[in-house]
């Protein structure tokens, strides 16, 4: 029983940050029909921005709120120079577009940063809490509540204020956002910036745990990716859930079976959603009356 | 109010209007007739700013509004009820219509919510279902309600007759004649042309992409090249 809760809450965790990534990509496919392989990076400069930003001096508040912005920086010129220019363009090349982007920004961390791994001081010190036998580092309650904030206030700003509703119907009929006086142009930077900052609070809450590097962000994304397909693509509720359960599925996976086909269980997670769900766990066929 | 001069736009080479001049002064409305691919919703969304423009002007209370973006000419009193209704279907009835202020100030949205629940009672019953459950004619309503939440001085109407029920064409068409006496300007595209041109003043008749005819609309519906081609008789 303590095993199991051990892999629970190990699997809640680093399903929480994968929740995160998907909600990017949830985010942004939503706003543009991009899929945006480079989600993963804002994670990684959210992260690695942060141990910098701390290791010049700057106090880590300051620090992560640097981070956030430069990540959000990072993700509006993502938006301007390469996609904005290739705006009509086939969903297979702007995929290509966003994995060559993720490609581009790995290497300009290691440039601008460097090669090695990297960790933060856990926020509330690492002594483990011990419930039901399992001990659980402080950090996880950080990184779970965290993805609960942000959930919450996603959930806030779609449901009850009118520029999140606009979001919405951009992504519902972008022909008649324009015709009703939305920005759709803006609309998209907003879900880039939106995106690039929850990446970088995933990237901040899981350093301490998971460490960092300038690479991190390749296997986050491919991972935050099975857990938006299997919730169904562009489902923001889909994306939590998804999340959890390939977090769940790779840290049982991991601890029954073996550590090595850890990084295995997100593509067969892929694999099987497309072949038995397309539509993934929340997506359904859309029905329109005329 | 609206002046479209010698308007041209083109889907990749191939041009789909050559030079329209169309004009729409206060307080009328206007109907465009015309068939399939004639060019009419292609004039309608150069007017909203929704399709590129290859050549001409459009000029909208004596400013030229050409290279405006989409969203500011909704913010200059331009509103467009588009083919097909395009309603925001994943949203409630009442957010759809919020939405329809989006270039308004907050405060003045819940006056112009109570009038277009006034004027059509079925959505305020289901203000918070969502809009693609509603049928063909509730959608156009809706659609209509949505445009006119941006408090128009201009309403463009593209095809508001398609698909519905005679009876149903009916109430949409009484509806538009209430709008422009309660002092909105109306231009209408219409393939119905004999619905059109009934409550219009003035009317255009355009042909792949050229206006061939024009005049005030009884005399449009009286012409005989007008009552052959498009009234069927």
């Amino acid at each position: 029983m303590a095993e199991f809760l051990q892999f629970a809450f190990s699997g809640l965790t680093v399903g929480a940050v994968y929740a995160l990534v998907a909600l990017g990509f949830t985010i942004i496919y939503n706003a543009s029909d991009v899929v945006n392989f480079a989600q993963g990076e804002f994670v990684m400069i959210g992260g690695m921005a942060t141990v910098f930003l701390t290791a010049l001096g700057v106090p880590i508040p300051l620090a992560v709120v640097l981070a956030i912005l430069g990540a959000v920086v990072v993700g509006l010129l993502l938006h301007r120079l390469a996609i904005e220019p290739a705006r009509g363009a086939s969903s297979v090349t702007l995929i290509i577009i966003t994995i060559g982007a993720s490609i581009f920004l790995r290497g300009l961390a290691q440039v601008v940063f460097d090669k090695q791994f990297h960790t933060l001081q856990p926020f509330s010190g690492d002594t483990p809490i011990v419930v039901g036998g399992a001990s659980i580092l402080p950090q996880s309650f950080w990184v779970m509540g965290g993805a609960v904030v942000i959930v919450v206030l996603l959930w806030a700003f779609f449901n009850h204020t009118l520029i999140g509703k606009a979001v919405l119907a951009t992504s519902a009929n972008r022909l008649a956002a324009k015709l009703v006086g939305i920005n759709t142009g803006m609309i998209m930077s907003l879900a880039f910036a939106l995106s690039a900052a929850i990446g970088a609070v995933a990237g901040v809450l899981v350093t301490p745990i998971t460490l960092t590097s300038y690479e991190v962000g390749t296997l986050l994304a491919l991972k935050g990716f099975a857990a938006a397909m299997l919730g169904g693509m562009g489902h923001p509720l889909g994306a939590v859930v998804g999340g959890l359960v390939v977090g769940l599925l790779e840290a049982f996976g991991a601890g029954y079976l073996s550590s090595d086909y850890k990084d295995a269980i997100a593509f067969v997670v892929i694999l099987i959603t497309l072949f038995v769900l397309p539509t993934g766990l929340f997506g359904r066929a859309s029905v329109e009356r005329v | 109010m609206l002046s479209v001069e010698g308007l041209g736009s083109a889907y990749g080479r191939i041009e789909a209007l050559h030079g329209v001049d169309v004009a729409v002064n206060e307080g009328e409305i206007v109907s465009l007739v015309g068939g399939n691919g004639a060019g009419k919703t292609t004039l309608l969304r150069a007017i909203s700013g929704v399709q590129p423009v290859t050549r001409g002007k459009v000029l909208f209370e004596g400013a030229d509004i050409t290279r405006l973006g989409p969203h500011r000419r909704v913010e200059c009193g331009i509103a467009q009820v588009p083919e097909g209704r395009q309603i925001f279907g994943s949203l409630t009835i009442e957010d759809n219509l919020r939405l329809g202020a989006y270039r308004r100030n907050r405060g003045a949205t819940t006056a112009f919510l109570e009038h277009v629940y006034e004027s059509f009672p079925v959505l305020r019953e289901r203000r918070q279902s969502l809009a693609a459950g509603l049928s063909g004619g509730q959608q156009q309503m809706l659609a209509i309600g949505r445009a006119l939440m941006s408090d128009p001085k201009l309403l463009l109407l593209d095809e508001p007759s398609m698909g519905l029920a005679p009876i149903l064409v009916d109430k949409i068409f009484e509806a538009i004649t209430r709008l422009r006496d309660a002092g909105t300007t109306v231009f209408l595209v219409e393939q119905n042309a004999f619905a059109a041109l009934n409550i219009a003043d003035r009317g255009y008749v355009i042909e792949t992409g050229d206006i061939t005819l024009s005049g005030p609309a009884g005399d449009l519906m009286r012409d005989e090249r007008v009552r052959e081609a498009y009234l069927g008789v």
